[in-house]
């Protein structure tokens, strides 16, 4: 034990504890904070490194007017602005119908496997699940070549429906995974309940336990939402021109080089502030779709 | 947990029958569309559709004929059915289906941009796999990616205890912590590894130059290119591991550190003693999950280095996926993809065997 009083030490303890928060908070920031500075940069700002805005340099809306969507271009015609709005409103639609597609068949599976004791031959409830879960090991890449060759044969190749089975598709097990946990948190007395006032056991689900878990699949639907709207590997193999998603267009525009980084910076700006403004509101439900399971 | 349901098992015969003549009927047409298809595919015959897509809604339309029937036929038990049934195939059609087609390709010479079309050639994909060399080095950066879960892990710890500590503003710091991994790897790859890590004017590059490294190219030799990528997903992935480990944290019982208080025992050794034996299964289950992630690594490699220089940093998939773009080579890509499924069930397989022998000498 060394001489130095316990108020000393706590109070270096504390330093040391908010000088570590404040370190890797900034470790999380600074990247999106010098992608939106950077937007508004010119080519000297850049190369000379400039940081700060009004003092380091002047901010021009130099790289939204590239994407057609700075103030003085909002109102005429562009057709950088239209590419980017179809492709982000492509990445609004597949995103969010996969998302509402796998919520709705893994919340029913997620039930049917949390109550009733299914038997098919060898096959029980445990087989099952892990036949959903185990989904979640099975690497895109294995899929992405047979669903080309398929999707060429079904014409839907460069669909959006194409697209949004596939993403459905890769986040089921997560929505079973969460949904379960969720439907195991419920007493059943409620739904024993819900059978003797005459209900058959849709009925229970749609009437009792439907609005008691609803912030359960609202916690899966957004972790949905995030992977879905992240998703780059299936979206570059199986779309072209019409259901091009957003991380394609900006996959494609880092590959040009040159020194246009106000554009890229925009271009970056616009595809990641959808997800951090939900990461900001709704935080608590994505970090309770994150915990299922770290907690038994 | 289960529950006997009051409700009649009872279904009337008519009733059954009537089921049982949907989902027949329903079977017949699916497969009469299937087989007239083949064979209009295969020249036989001159009447057919143009493409697959119709067999699909046959396919649609035979499984909601499927879960009418078994509604009538089974009656209460087939409202249960009806529960996991969509999910089951939709799953069917999407994974089960694909798998057996993925295998049938892979045994093929299939180029996509060639106009012969494809051959059936056995093995010989796989015996071109054996002795590639940059397909196997693709797998080795991935046992060099995995090993980085480690310092991940470490690292997402430290932060779960920062915030699961007394602090002011836990609720700021952790949306903040919890932003990187709300960005899509495509705009990391250009905000981080394009521009932040930009070897004449990002701010990392300038930094590393004032800190004493002379040349800060983060992706022109191989050691420090892999790095660089493994920080790039690690700086997106941490927020993961560190929200479960916190619930882990935040779940520990009150008592147990009580208790260890008033043993006086020191910050250290009551995490050693304490807190990490408790912390062991929500840190399997972490790792786990993280693990099955970074086995899909990709869209940083394509987007930032293109696995170079000289594939040090290529991954399975990213390898796979420049094979199909540069080449269009189906067949071989195929065989590398299922050889990469086979090995990465095997290695789970053993993996979750172990944890679970050594969970129970531990526990």
């Amino acid at each position: 034990m060394n001489q130095s009083s316990p108020g000393v030490n706590l109070v270096i303890y504390r330093i040391l504890i908010y000088g570590a928060l404040l370190f890797w908070a900034f470790l999380c920031l600074f990247p999106i904070y010098w992608t939106i500075t950077t937007s508004f940069k010119t080519a000297v700002s850049v190369t000379q490194g400039h940081l700060i805005p009004w003092i380091d340099f002047t901010p021009k809306w130099i790289g939204f007017r590239s994407l057609g969507l700075s103030p003085e271009t909002i109102f005429q015609i562009s057709t950088v602005r239209e590419e980017f709005l179809k492709r982000f409103f492509n990445s609004v639609i597949t995103s969010v119908s996969a998302s509402i597609l796998a919520v709705m068949l893994g919340s029913l599976a997620a039930y049917g496997l949390s109550r009733f004791q299914y038997k098919l031959g060898f096959v029980k409830n445990s087989d099952i699940s892990f036949f959903f879960l185990s989904q979640m090991i099975l690497p895109p890449v294995v899929l992405a070549l047979p669903f080309l060759v398929l999707y060429r044969e079904l014409a839907l190749l460069d669909s959006t429906i194409g697209l949004v089975m596939l993403y459905a598709l890769m986040v089921l097990p997560i929505v079973i995974w969460i949904m379960r946990d969720q439907f195991s948190t419920i007493p059943i007395e409620l739904e024993e309940a819900g059978l003797v006032d005459g209900l058959n056991v849709w009925g229970v689900f749609m009437r009792i336990v439907l609005p008691i878990s609803f912030p359960g699949m609202v916690a899966a639907f957004i972790l949905c939402l995030v992977l879905s709207w992240n998703e780059y590997f299936f979206a570059a193999l199986l779309t072209s021109a019409d259901a091009k998603t957003l991380p394609v267009m900006v996959a494609s525009q880092t590959g040009s080089q040159g020194i246009n980084w106000w554009s890229m910076a925009a271009l970056s700006t616009a595809a990641i502030a959808p997800l951090a403004i939900i990461g900001v509101f709704l935080e608590s439900y994505i970090v309770k779709g994150l915990s299922t399971g770290a907690v038994k | 947990m289960t529950t006997t349901y009051i409700g009649t098992d009872h279904v009337p015969a008519q009733q059954k029958t009537l089921g049982r003549v949907i989902i027949f009927i329903a079977t017949i047409l699916l497969v009469a569309l299937f087989l007239i298809q083949i064979l209009y595919k295969t020249d036989t015959i001159t009447l057919g559709f143009e493409n697959w897509r119709p067999t699909l809604y046959a396919y649609l339309l035979w499984s909601i004929a499927l879960c009418w029937g078994i509604l009538l036929i089974k009656g209460d038990r087939g409202q249960r059915a009806l529960f996991v049934l969509p999910a089951f195939l939709f799953t069917i059609a999407m994974v089960i289906f694909p798998l057996i087609f993925s295998v049938y390709i892979s045994l093929h010479d299939w180029n996509l941009s060639a106009f012969e079309g494809q051959k059936f050639n056995g093995l010989d994909n796989f015996r071109a796999l054996l002795v590639d060399e940059y397909y196997w080095n693709s797998m080795l950066n991935m046992v060099y990616y995995l090993v980085a879960i480690l310092f991940e892990y470490a690292i997402a710890f430290g932060l779960a205890l920062l915030l699961n500590s007394q602090i002011v503003a836990r609720k700021f710091f952790r949306v903040v912590f919890l932003m990187p991994l709300m960005l899509s790897p495509v705009a990391v790859s250009w905000m981080l590894g394009k521009s932040l890590m930009e070897y004449r004017f990002g701010p990392a590059a300038t930094l590393a130059r004032h800190l004493g490294w002379e040349s800060p190219a983060f992706f022109s030799s191989p050691e420090i290119a892999r790095f660089s990528i493994m920080v790039l997903d690690a700086w997106t992935f941490i927020p993961f591991m560190m929200i479960m480990l916190l619930a882990g944290l935040q779940a520990l019982p009150k008592e147990v550190n009580e208790a260890a208080k008033i043993d006086g025992a020191t910050g250290w050794q009551h995490f050693w003693k304490i807190t990490f034996p408790l912390m062991l299964p929500v840190s399997i289950t972490a790792t786990v999950i993280r693990i099955i992630f970074k086995l899909k690594l990709a869209d940083v490699v394509i987007n930032v280095t293109s696995g170079g220089p000289g594939g040090a940093t290529d991954t399975v998939t990213s390898f796979i996926f420049r094979e199909y773009r540069d080449r269009s080579n189906v067949g071989y890509g195929t065989m590398m993809a299922v050889v990469y499924l086979i090995i990465i069930i095997i290695l789970m397989t053993l993996m979750l065997k172990l944890i679970d022998r050594w969970m129970q000498k531990v526990t």
